[in-house]
This record gives structure tokens, sequence and C-alpha cells, in this order.
């Protein structure tokens, strides 16, 4: 079941929420709502859901208007943060309850509820635990069992509010690819919100990238990533190295550093950023860039040997890192306070009021010889 | 490593069996003088003053008909009350803690004028507002119902001075329930009634329990606020700690003693069954 938001603005107060957001969900995705606390990504899921109701717009699920529709006809499925499982019943009268409080002429009987509440555990491997209270099971065990509640009254829409996050790393990474296999298995349309920037682009067909009430950005997790529509998005999804500095001619400059651009832009102030992938470092400054960095710290752990270097003789808001392979590492065998150059591949040019980046990349020719990189 | 680890250590925090936190025989010691002092020192001189009387002599003077009559008004207008007290206890912090209105903070302070009024004040006040020419009286009156004199005075000041146990016990545990069980129950299509009656209501049961017995004891044993509102009639609207204090005034000490044991003794078994049978609830909903 697809789902439409159109034009949703939602004011708690003076404080505006929600600033006229609309997006489309198209049926069977599922879609990450992104961003920091307070940017409104759960205000949208709970107007989705009809827990909260939206001061202008209009919620569609499947081209039809829900908007006016209570939360009880909406017949989504939506799995707390915190689990929200009733503590005074059963996991089984908890998976149940959906289908028990059904008026008497639509409910099944009781043998089929027991046998439907038995298949849901069964599905999230949790079938001994059916008369255990929740107060005795764990975060993750709990946090199953909220789906297996949610899913009772086979929902077409699954909405789930930061459903990992009160959940430990190993825990938090099994759900996640559970939570993979089960939308694959049953092709319902899944809205998650999640403020780990990880759990969105591992987790989602597409995302929606949102900041201050406003959505960003929304696309595939590999466009998100390589092509930020806006610094927001840049700033949020991951690790950047920024060079801030002032162009003239086709040079970019700022103190001791300076890079050279392939193509002159308009403005003077001008800012580079650059994802630590798309930095390499070698120990003689290269012919397009002069990037001087000291090696603050190194670290072995992970696929890739991560550096955090400080500028030499130029200044930039946050240390720069870089990552380089482990291949690498053993024949440079750099040192905490050892010197290097970075040398920008492709790098993002923003200007520094501006808001969209414009992409930059060296021609191979007007790179150095490959030889002298490490 | 480790030897010279502890070695740093100053020797009696090491020491096996040493608490951390400091203070506990002190702390303790305190808390058990004032219990004995304030508590048990009264009940057990209460038990020596009913020990000069022989079994029989005890026997006869509890079950004495006008004692038994005045226990039975006594209960019955007591669990009457607590029923109201419920109802009504339970919806003002229904109120108090799910609304907001202005004047909740003043409503809220003045659930708390029960315990804070002498019992005295409010009898002689509620006396003069239900006698026959009383404001509320008056109205009573044409509708041929009599408040004043009668079981139903003794009913309106116990559920009065009573009120507070109610919503002080159940409104911490109704701010605490987090809304979103009762999101989490509408989402799988409860109606409000039933949010209520198998989310809410199981939740904040133990406390309402709890509001209930507190407010059926402190009933049991009210005595400044009902007897100026009673008529204080032998075997229609007597109660039992009326015949306490007429017992005293005929310096029969003793008789007066054994009739305040049945009453201490009814609200101390009250009181534990209710406690014992709160904790089996909550452990299952703490898993323990």
């Amino acid at each position: 079941m697809s789902i439409s938001i159109e034009g949703i603005t939602k004011n708690f107060g003076s404080f505006q929420a929600l600033k006229n957001i609309s997006l489309e969900i198209p049926d069977g995705q599922l879609v990450g709502l992104l961003g920091p606390s307070g940017s409104g990504k759960t205000t949208l899921l709970r107007i989705i859901a009809g827990l909260e109701s939206a001061d202008e717009g209009r919620i569609l699920f499947h081209g039809e208007d829900v908007t006016r529709l209570h939360v009880r006809e909406r017949r989504v499925g939506f799995v707390f943060q915190h689990y929200a499982l009733f503590r005074h019943m059963t996991v089984a009268q908890n998976v149940a309850f959906g289908l028990d409080v059904l008026p008497s002429r639509e409910r099944p009987p009781a043998a089929e509820i027991h046998k439907r509440v038995q298949m849901l555990l069964e599905m999230v491997q949790l079938g001994h635990l059916a008369d255990r209270y929740p107060a005795q099971l764990s975060g993750g065990q709990k946090q199953r069992i909220a789906l297996a509640r949610a899913l009772s009254m086979k929902p077409q829409i699954l909405l789930l509010d930061e459903p990992f996050g009160a959940l430990d790393a190993k825990v938090r990474k099994d759900l996640r690819r559970w939570l993979r296999t089960l939308h694959e298995e049953f092709h319902f349309t899944s809205v998650f919100v999640t403020h780990d920037q990880e759990e969105a682009l591992e987790l989602s067909d597409q995302v929606a990238v949102m900041s201050a009430g406003k959505i960003e950005q929304v696309d595939t997790p590999q466009k998100l990533y390589a092509q930020p529509s806006s610094r927001f998005v840049f700033d949020f999804l991951g690790q950047v190295n920024v060079f801030r500095g002032e162009r003239s001619d086709s040079t970019l400059r700022q103190g001791d550093a300076w890079v050279r651009l392939p193509d002159a832009a308009g403005a003077t102030s001008l800012q580079l950023y650059m994802r630590s992938h798309e930095v390499r470092l070698q120990t003689t400054p290269a012919a397009h860039a002069h990037l001087p960095l000291r090696i603050e710290s190194v670290s072995l752990v992970g696929a890739e040997v991560r550096l955090e270097l400080s500028p030499v003789g130029w200044s930039s808001e946050e240390p720069w890192e870089v990552g380089i392979t482990h291949a690498q590492f053993n024949t440079w065998q750099p040192q905490r306070g050892d010197q290097c150059f970075a040398v920008p591949q492709v790098a993002h040019l923003i200007e520094v009021d501006a808001h969209t980046p414009h992409t930059l990349r060296w021609e191979a020719g007007e790179m150095d010889d490959p030889a002298a990189m490490i | 490593m480790n030897r010279s680890l502890s070695g740093l250590l100053p020797g009696r925090s090491s020491q096996p069996g040493k608490r951390v936190l400091p203070g506990f025989a002190l702390s303790l010691g305190i808390s058990l003088f004032f219990i004995s002092v304030v508590l048990i020192l009264p009940v057990t001189g209460l038990i020596a003053h009913t020990a000069g009387m022989g079994w029989d002599q005890y026997w006869a003077v509890i079950t004495d008909e006008r004692v038994v009559a005045s226990y039975k008004v006594t209960l019955w207008t007591a669990a009457l009350a607590s029923v109201i007290n419920a109802l009504v206890g339970l919806l003002l912090a229904w109120v108090l803690v799910r609304y907001e209105f202005p004047g909740k903070r003043i409503m809220d302070a003045l659930v708390d004028l029960p315990f804070a009024l002498p019992t005295a004040v409010a009898g002689i006040t509620l006396a003069a507002l239900f006698a026959q020419d009383g404001w509320y009286g008056q109205y009573f009156d044409l509708l041929g119902i009599k408040v004043s004199f009668t079981p139903l005075g003794i009913i309106v000041a116990m559920s009065f001075t009573s009120l507070p146990f109610v919503v002080r016990t159940v409104q911490p545990v109704l701010e605490d329930q987090a809304p979103e069980d009762e999101e989490a129950a509408v989402s799988l299509g409860a109606s409000d009634w039933t949010v209520f009656r198998r989310i809410l209501f199981p939740a904040i049961w133990p406390a309402l329990l709890t509001g209930i017995g507190l407010s059926f004891c402190r009933s049991l044993g009210e005595f400044g606020a009902i007897i100026f509102i009673a008529g204080n009639m032998p075997y229609v609207s007597e109660i039992t700690s009326l015949m306490i204090f007429v017992r005293l005034q005929e310096f029969d000490h003793a008789a007066a003693s054994a009739i305040a044991s049945v009453v201490l003794m009814a609200s101390l078994l009250l009181l534990l069954a209710i406690n014992l049978w709160q904790a089996r609830y909550l452990r299952r909903l703490h898993g323990r």
C-alpha cells in the first residue's frame, strides 16, 4: 500500500515541528526517516499513523484520503521505541491483543487466535516464551514481541519509531537484518524513524533526511551518500573534511594551503567538502593541491586504518579524518606527529553562503604520477 | 600488578562484608526506635489495658449488643464511603493527571484539604451544611432525603475525610503510565473503553486498591468529623469510635481498650491482606 504525504504542517504552540512536508512512499518500500532529534521525524511518523493530527495537509493510503481517519481505522502496525508491551499480560496475550479486542462478529474462535499467536511467535523465533511476562525478557526479545504484536492484524503498513534505538550494538545489527528479511517476506510498506545514519543507509530502499521540520533530500542510500544535495545532508551523513578558502583565478587558498580548481567558479569565498574516501594521503605535495597535515592519531580497528589529522599552516573547524588500507599502512608506517599531504580526488564545492554543492573531479592528467601516492 | 593496586587502597574498604553505603546501623537504629515509641508502644499499652480483663469479660464487652450494632453501622458506612471515594477519587486523579485546565493547581492543592483540616472543623461544617435548613440540607429535605443525624451523614463525613487517600495513591501511578501503551492498544483496534478496561485499569488497580484500603481503615477509625453530623443514635447512627469514647467517659478504660483493640485488629488485618496481595501482583509486573 503506497503512502502519500501532501503538504503536512504541524505546530506545537509557537514551535513549527513540520513545515509543508510532502513525500511519496511507493508500495512495498522500506523508507527511513533520518534526522537529528527535534527534526520532526517522529512527529511525521505519528501523523502517518494517526496518533497525531496535522494542522494542514493530507495523508493518503493507496490514493485514499485517511487524514480524518482515526488510528483504530487506519490499520497500521506501529512499533514503539520502548516496546510499549502490556506489562500485566503474558507474551502470548500481548500478541493476541489485537485479535482479542475485535468485535465478536469478526473475532476468530479462541483456538484459531491461539494458532495465529503461535505462528507469529514462531516467526519472531520466540515461541518458547509465550507464557512469560514482558519484564522477564531482554530488550531485543521485547522488541521482537512488539513487532509480532504489530503484525498480528496483518497490516499493509508498518511504522517503526526508532525501533532499535534502545538496544545494544550487536542486537541492533541482528534485528536490522531480521527486519529486512521480514519486510521482503511480507511485502508491507514500512517507514521507520532513526537518528543513526548507518542504520538508515543499510536498511532503507530510500532515505528521507529531515532537518528542522523540512525534508532536505529523498534518495536511495547510494545517491544520498555520493551526491548530497545540501550542506546539511553532507554534514549529517558521516565524517567530512572541509577546506575553506578564498579563490583567486583558479586557486583556492588559505594560509599555506591551496587547491587548484579544475573549473573556475563565480564566488570568491568557497568551501571544499571531501569524504574521507575521496582524499588520498602522500608524503609529498601534489601538483593540484597543497594541504599539509600532521597525524594526530592512528586507529587500527576495523576494515581500514583511520588517521585523524590536523592542519599545518592553515586551519579547519574540525580535524580531518582519512582512511587508508591496512596494506598502505604497513608499507608507509605512519606515526603520530608525522607530516603528510592530502590529495583530493573528488570534492564538493559549496559557496560559503550557498546551500547546494557542486561536485568537482580532477582528471588523471591533472594529478601527479600515481607512483608518488602511498 | 594486582598486589600493588590493592596496596594503594585503604585497608578498611576491602574488608569483606563491609557495606559501601555508610550509616546503615545508625539510620536503622533511629527508625526502629521511632517506630517503637510512636507505633508499637501504644499498641502494647492498649493490649496491656485489656489484659486485666478475663476472656469472658473481654468477649462480653466487645459483643455487647449496642457495640455490635455500632460495628455494623461503621462497617457498612465505611464500605460505602470507600466505594464512593474509589469512584470519585479515581475520576479526580484522572482529571488532575490527564487534562490541562485553568485552576488545576488549586484543585490539586484542595485535594489535601481534608488532611490539613482538623476533623472536628470538618464535622461542624458538614453538620451545618447538611442540617435541615443548611445550604445543602434544605434541597435534600425537598427531595425527602435526610442527611444529618442518619447513617447517610456518616458516609458523607467519611468520604470527606478519606478522599485524599485514593487520589494520592492513584495519581503517581497514573502519571507514570506511559501513553505509548494506550497508543499501542488503540493502533491494534481497541476501543476507548477496552483500553481503559484492559490496559489502564490493570495498571492502576493495585494502587487503587491500596487507596481504597487506606480510605476504609481511616473511615473505620474516624471520630471528629462524624460525631457532629451523625446524631449518634444508639443502634442507628452510632459508630464504634464513639463507643470507645462513651466507655472512656464512664471511666471504663479496660472496656474502651477492648473495643479499640477490635478496630485496630480489623485495620491491621485488612492492610496486611492488601499488602500481601499487592506484593504478589507487582512481582508479576516486575518479573521476579
